[in-house]
């Protein structure tokens, strides 16, 4: 679809635009990644609003916990999350093995920090990215390569999104994310009692 | 990015393999071959109008739209803070506009098949009536200069951009809420060697009756110095 191109374009471009014009003082204390999840979470308590105007009252957390995964997920990213764990005390573990926003980067255990400045070289770019996004992640690998290892930034307004819409579902939360291998990547909702 | 384009060319030639002189890279060869299908050939013969199979009137069509939208808001309310003068916030919003553009022509020209371009009315009718439709579901109307011949308008009557914002902030009245547009436009014609400068002479959010944007190209169309080396 046409229009999430432009979405993706525009999120590698906050990504790297907050990190260009931050200071190495805020890059270290993680105030980069508190902007980009603050941006996610007003607008995850905008989408949830607009997606649940005609759906019936939820159960309980699990059906919450569903619905993100099934419907938000669906209507976000086009895909409906992989796999979700919980220990029914709270915590929920939400895996994407193909994850929207990463699958233009990398499709294995290559993480950016170590590729060549010069993009173009990169053996692994040509077989694993979609030919006609290629471009897409050029500046930002060069930023990139300073910063964590694991591209917590990438997903930072995924997790805010996630917050987001839980908070104005009611339920107060803290979302973490992992990657393991690109482009899978596991959040972590720790739900908050009152 | 300049390589891309002059092999697309050579492919419309038809002289794929054999009588390109340098040595594009190979990613970058295989890349730009496998973006445009072979069998797609006879349709370069006429201006296809015609848009993908999208219709943007189906509703997860604008569930997307409303990501986007609410996204650019969040990152604009963002910049508001993060930076005192409007100007400043007007710069960045197109400085990440370029950024954004010079990659969407990748996916422009791959998703619409468009014959090439003769004159600039023809770039500015293909920007209001395909690219906008494509990507924000909108049609501007396009109006010419009569005085000279380079200079284009975009009227927007509806900008989905706005969607969700009522009016400026309080202190913020020479904000182009809608700048990364201009960036979009000015880094996606950098790309196919024009460049032009892009900007708003009207808009609805600062009290004017509809949004307007104005298209100026600057120098001439390369003259073809690509197919000289044949």
């Amino acid at each position: 679809m046409a229009d999430e191109a432009l979405f993706l374009l525009l999120h590698n471009e906050m990504v790297t635009g907050v990190y260009k014009s931050a200071d190495q003082g805020e890059v270290e204390n993680g105030r980069c990644i508190t902007k980009l999840e603050n941006m996610g979470f007003r607008v995850g308590q905008g989408l949830i609003e607009r997606f649940t105007k005609d759906t019936a009252r939820f159960k309980d957390e699990l059906d919450i916990m569903k619905f993100i995964c099934k419907d938000f997920w669906t209507t976000v990213f086009k895909k409906q999350i992989d796999n979700l764990r919980t220990n029914h005390q709270g915590i929920y573990v939400l895996q994407d093995n193909k994850f929207r926003l990463l699958t233009q980067m990398s499709a294995g255990k290559q993480y950016l920090d170590h590729a060549p400045k010069d993009c173009y070289s990169h053996e692994s770019w040509g077989f694993t990215v979609f030919p006609t996004l290629l471009f897409f992640c050029l500046s930002c690998t060069s930023v990139r390569r300073i910063l964590s290892e694991y591209h917590i930034e990438y997903l930072a307004f995924t997790c805010g999104l996630i917050r987001g819409g839980l908070s104005n579902l009611g339920i107060k939360s803290i979302v973490t994310a992992e990657v393991s291998a690109m482009p899978a990547c596991k959040f972590q909702v720790m739900i908050q009692k009152m | 990015m300049l390589r891309y384009v002059r092999v697309k060319e050579d492919r419309k030639a038809s002289n794929l393999v054999g009588k390109r002189k340098e040595t594009d890279h190979p990613i970058l060869h295989w890349s730009s071959t496998m973006s445009r299908p072979g069998n797609r050939r006879p349709e370069y013969h006429k201006i296809d109008w015609h848009l993908p199979a999208i219709s943007s009137s189906a509703s997860a069509h604008s569930m997307n739209r409303d990501l986007f939208v609410l996204t650019y808001g969040a990152l604009v309310a963002q910049l508001c803070k993060d930076y005192e003068k409007d100007e400043d916030v007007n710069n960045y919003l197109d400085k990440m506009g370029y950024g954004i553009g010079i990659r969407l022509v990748e996916d422009f020209l791959a998703r619409s098949y468009v014959k090439k371009c003769h004159s600039y009315s023809e770039i500015a009718d293909l920007i209001a009536q395909v690219a906008f439709k494509m990507y924000l579901g909108i049609t501007p109307s396009v109006t010419r200069n009569e005085s000279s011949r380079n200079e284009f308008s975009l009227i927007l009557d509806k900008n989905p951009l706005v969607e969700f914002v009522e009016e400026l902030p309080a202190g913020r009245s020479s904000l182009c809420y809608c700048n990364l547009l201009c960036g979009v436009i000015r880094g996606a014609l950098e790309m196919i060697h024009l460049t032009a400068d892009v900007k708003f002479l009207q808009d609805r959010l600062k009290g004017d009756k509809v949004t307007e944007i104005r298209i100026t190209f600057l120098k001439k169309l390369e003259d073809k110095k690509y197919r000289r080396k044949k």
